[in-house]
């Protein structure tokens, strides 16, 4: 197999007329990785992918594999292997001679062409269908094909771009643990762009978080979603709540690190400062819907929030059945929304006080460079209760 | 008149059958029977009186070709099929349909060399002033042969190419390409170019594309092209009539000149002519239809529209 | 595929690319270039030569005999009163029958192939066909007489009738076909929406398809009208070509390859397309007045 030890990718730019899909995107891949390129639609992520492969030209920047240029290289030279969206098989090859196109390609002799595509085949359980065409197969299947006719020349690095969007949700999640089975099995470093964050989060080594094309943040799973950069990524993550506060320092559970206190609507929270918020004044601070607590429920909305030191009263406006818990939607008393999951049984109307544990609350400045709002979350990852939303109401 | 004004129709209008069928479907046949509506009156006149006129004008020439002696009786009164024999030899038909052939299949073999990759241009990227070229491919379509058949006729004397095979086969190109053309984008476009991208993913050069994963998934739609161009100058009268020479016509121009001069010669043997003409024509739109729908002859009509 | 990505500036060829201007845009030009001198060139050639008249008096001498002699002048008459007629025929006979036929039905693929036949067929097959069919002693007086409308057969040939039965022949399959893809380009829910809010089909018709439909109708009117206004077969073989049916192509196709005058053919060809021109317009305008604000036809 043929490995690099890393591939640099330098001010990588990328225009389209005035329009500048990809700005200066620096990154290192080491040999064996798996990365993730997420952002909503439009972000310049595929952008990125295509320009790795060389299938759009770069306006900027520079790609090197272990110190040698090769974004000047044409693509069917940089033996790269990818995996689309929409699959594109060729309708008019069986599926066999899909897979063996490559080989056919690189001039491989027919004896071993067959043996690989035999192997590839059976490595995701299509030996069977080695003689259908591709339109006789269902959407798993014809991914599992593009995958293997990706994989059967091993490349160097691997890219797929969206490969699993086009699949129905059951289809996905049993994809994914197939995607991640043959990374681990084969070690080939792989390039995946996405913009669902669970398929980013579960698959990868590394999580690239683009926005209209800048980077936005590049870490490991768990940074990304534990200590998200800035408000943009923290909505990307599934920060549903971005509510307006004021910062009031000194006081509250102040001390360690970057702990605040903020005010608002009546109430107040422990959270903590993230880069560039300010010392006092307006800020933003998200939190999760399964980070907010119910602390008190109905009748305690009359003794204010005199009883806890941190707290916020809200009215519930919509609530939502979603089997093992409550997914609610109420107002602050400054009419804000708030969203929160609880296992209390509620009703509209009720009033509620609601607390969340301080790490879990994080303050941002209130004025991003040009920042609108974060993008709207898929509404199935966004409503249906994730794993660790699941776990943190668990009994 | 089952909608009169004001009566409101309280079918459910999202019944499965009415969407199948669009919204006339959910008829109920008994209701339909009864009242049949103006619409279906005129549908079956217009259809009618267009059927039975088009059988009278086919059924004419044919019936007189094999006819004896016919004057002023429903038919003939005896049956024969020297007429053919007759028209063969009297208006040289064997050269006539040697030269329909000839030009019909060079026109389409230039049309279609030149027309499909000005369409695989067009169905894969947007330039400057795309909207234009697609206009100079429309404009010859849909314009008359007749208005533009003139000026490129007198191009072509002054270049001293009318009257020969090149003259003809040139001006008969004039709407074939642009006809390839629009017949083919849109079956380019539909073929995804990622497939392409991922043939260059897999290591394949640019010969190796057209050859491999272009060309035979172009061979439908160029067939189809093909055979549509062939049905249409096979039947192209006015640019081969303002073009062509006495060794040049096609079979409807050869005909044209007997109908023209058919004082002189037996109407019957016209009539055989006009009737093998009919039969040739006929075998074309044969063999189109394995390829094509009818509608596409004329317009590029979406059947899986309505069928759907 | 390669950028000349190393300078700070892109290449011209990768500016160029970025507009859509590459190798494969190039695979047009043949095209471009074949149209542009068999079809473009000779309009640019005749209209100028048709400036230089044969025999002298001035560049607009070509067009000033035309319009000066009555024989001339009345073919765009003649044409019009042809070509006018056979396009609201087709029209208007096409809307209710594509309406109706817009669905599924049985047969339909063999009535699609009937209707085309006349197309495929062509208007040199029609008119040797309508002679025997229309004539004295043709089928279509026969049935007339034998039914008792008529006494005397009609002369349908060799005269006007003779021509614009042809015109409708050849016509209206086409008008027919062009209406039918305009009509199931209109989004069927459209007219289910309207019906669940209680339009009658008259109604619905009248204030949903119509309106949608009118764009496509001016265009098909368009069409079939240009098609007719070119008419010059039919004209010569069914009709009266020295009177009634002396229209403008065989006045334009006489002058050039007949008399040899080539400036002269070139002016009443241009002539054809002016006046064909003119009445495109004229629809066009007339729709755009009436229906300003419709969504085409055309889903």
């Amino acid at each position: 197999m043929t490995h690099f030890g890393s591939l640099r990718m330098e001010k990588v730019s990328r225009s389209f007329g005035r329009f500048r899909a990809l700005r200066e995107l620096d990154l290192e891949i080491e040999g064996g990785e798996f990365i993730a390129l997420l952002g909503p639609s439009g972000c310049g992520k595929s952008t990125a992918l295509n320009c790795l492969a060389g299938l759009l030209p770069l306006t900027g920047g520079a790609i090197t594999v272990d110190g040698e240029r090769i974004d000047n290289v044409p693509p069917e030279r940089r033996g790269f292997g990818m995996v689309f969206q929409n699959y594109a098989l060729f309708p008019h090859l069986s599926v066999h001679d899909n897979v063996a196109f490559g080989l056919k390609m690189a001039r491989v002799p027919k004896a071993e062409r067959n043996l690989r595509v035999a192997q590839a085949l059976a490595l995701v359980h299509l030996a069977e269908h080695a003689r259908k065409r591709p339109g006789q197969l269902s959407g798993g299947q014809q991914q599992r094909v593009a995958i293997a006719r990706a994989v059967v020349l091993e490349p160097r690095l691997v890219l797929m771009d969206e490969p699993l969007s086009n699949l129905d949700a059951a289809l996905r999640l049993e994809m994914r643990t197939e995607i991640r089975r043959l990374h681990q099995r084969l070690g080939l470093t792989t390039v995946y762009v996405t913009h669902d964050q669970e398929e980013a989060l579960s698959l990868a080594d590394r999580l690239v978080v683009l926005r209209d094309g800048t980077t936005q943040q590049i870490g490991t799973p768990e940074e990304v979603y534990g200590s998200p950069a800035n408000r943009y990524v923290a909505g990307f993550m599934g920060y549903r709540n971005m509510l307006d506060v004021t910062v009031t320092t000194g006081a509250g559970a102040g001390g360690d690190g970057g702990r605040t206190r903020v005010d608002l609507a009546d109430g107040r929270l422990a959270g903590t400062r993230r880069d560039g918020a300010p010392d006092a004044g307006d800020a933003v601070a998200a939190v999760r819907p399964e980070d907010l607590d119910v602390a008190a429920a109905a009748g305690a909305a009359d003794s204010g929030t005199d009883g806890l030191d941190f707290a916020v009263p809200a009215t519930v406006e919509v609530v939502e059945y979603h089997g093992r818990e409550l997914a609610v939607q109420g107002r602050l008393s400054d009419g804000q929304r708030v969203h929160f999951r609880t296992r209390t049984r509620l009703a509209p109307d009720d009033a509620v006080e609601l607390t969340a544990p301080p790490e879990r609350v994080l303050v941002f400045p209130r004025e991003e460079a040009g920042a609108p709002d974060p993008p709207p979350r898929r509404p199935a990852a966004g409503e249906t209760p994730d794993p660790k939303a699941s776990e943190a109401v668990a009994p | 008149m089952a909608g009169t004004t004001g009566n409101v129709d309280t079918r459910d209008p999202l019944a499965p059958d009415g969407a199948a069928a669009g919204p006339h479907g959910g008829e109920e046949p008994a209701r339909r029977r009864r009242f049949g509506r103006p619409v279906t009156w005129v549908t079956v006149l217009v259809f009618g009186l267009f059927f039975v006129n088009l059988a009278g004008v086919i059924g004419v020439p044919l019936v007189d070709s094999f006819g004896s002696r016919w004057f002023t009786t429903w038919l003939p009164e005896g049956w024969t099929t020297k007429w053919y024999g007759e028209a063969w030899d009297e208006f040289a038909l064997g050269q006539v349909f040697w030269a329909t052939a000839l030009v019909s299949l060079l026109v389409v073999l230039l049309s279609v060399a030149i027309g499909v990759p000005a369409a695989y241009a067009l169905a894969r990227r947007s330039f400057p002033g795309k909207k234009l070229v697609l206009l100079l491919f429309l404009l010859p379509i849909l314009a008359p042969p007749m208005t533009y058949g003139i000026p490129l006729a007198t191009v072509l004397y002054k270049f001293h190419l009318a009257g020969s095979f090149t003259g003809v086969v040139l001006a008969n190109l004039v709407p074939s390409v642009p006809f390839v053309v629009l017949t083919m984008t849109p079956f380019i476009e539909q073929i995804d170019p990622r497939i392409e991208a991922a043939a260059r993913m897999c290591g394949a050069k640019t010969t190796a594309i057209f050859l491999r994963i272009l060309a035979p998934l172009l061979v439908p739609g160029i067939l189809a092209a093909s055979v549509l161009v062939l049905v249409r100058t096979v039947g192209m009268f006015e640019l081969t009539f303002l073009t062509a020479g006495p060794e040049s016509q096609t079979l409807v121009v050869a005909l044209y000149y007997a109908m023209f001069s058919a004082g002189i010669r037996t109407q019957q043997s016209i009539d055989a002519m006009a009737v093998m003409y009919m039969f040739s024509m006929l075998v074309l739109l044969v063999i189109a239809l394995r390829f094509v729908n009818p509608t596409q002859l004329v317009t590029r009509v979406k059947e899986e529209q309505t069928e759907k | 595929m390669s950028a000349d990505a190393r300078e700070g500036r892109p290449a011209l060829r990768h500016r160029l690319a970025e507009r859509g201007v590459d190798r494969t845009t190039m695979l047009v030009l043949p095209g471009v270039a074949f149209l542009l001198v068999l079809f473009c060139y000779p309009f640019v050639y005749g209209l100028q030569l048709s400036f230089q008249p044969a025999e002298g008096g001035g560049p607009f001498a070509n067009y000033r005999t035309f319009f000066e002699d009555p024989y001339l002048r009345e073919t765009i008459w003649l044409t019009l009163r042809l070509a006018v007629p056979a396009a609201l025929i087709n029209c208007l006979a096409a809307v209710p029958v594509a309406f109706r036929t817009r669905g599924v039905f049985r047969g339909r693929r063999l009535v699609m192939t009937l209707l085309v036949m006349p197309i495929t067929l062509g208007t040199v097959l029609t008119a040797q066909g309508l002679l025997g069919y229309l004539g004295a002693n043709g089928w279509f007086n026969k049935i007339l007489t034998g039914i008792g409308i008529i006494d005397q057969p009609l002369g349908l040939v060799h005269n006007y009738w003779g021509v614009l039965a042809s015109l409708v022949i050849s016509g209206f399959p086409f008008s027919y076909l062009l209406t039918l893809s305009y009509l199931t380009g209109i989004d069927p829910s459209l007219e289910r929406a309207a019906a669940t809010l209680g339009a009658s089909r008259r109604q619905r018709f009248r204030h949903v398809l119509l309106p949608l439909l009118a764009p496509g109708l001016a265009i098909t009117f368009c069409l079939s009208f240009v098609l007719a206004f070119a008419v010059f077969p039919s004209a010569q073989l069914v009709g009266d070509p020295r009177g009634s049916t002396h229209v403008i192509s065989i006045e334009a196709y006489e002058a050039a390859f007949q008399q040899f005058d080539y400036p002269m053919g070139s002016a009443i060809a241009m002539i054809m397309a002016a006046v064909m021109l003119v009445v495109v317009a004229l629809v066009l305008t007339w729709r755009s007045l009436l229906y300003r604000g419709a969504t085409g036809g055309k889903g």
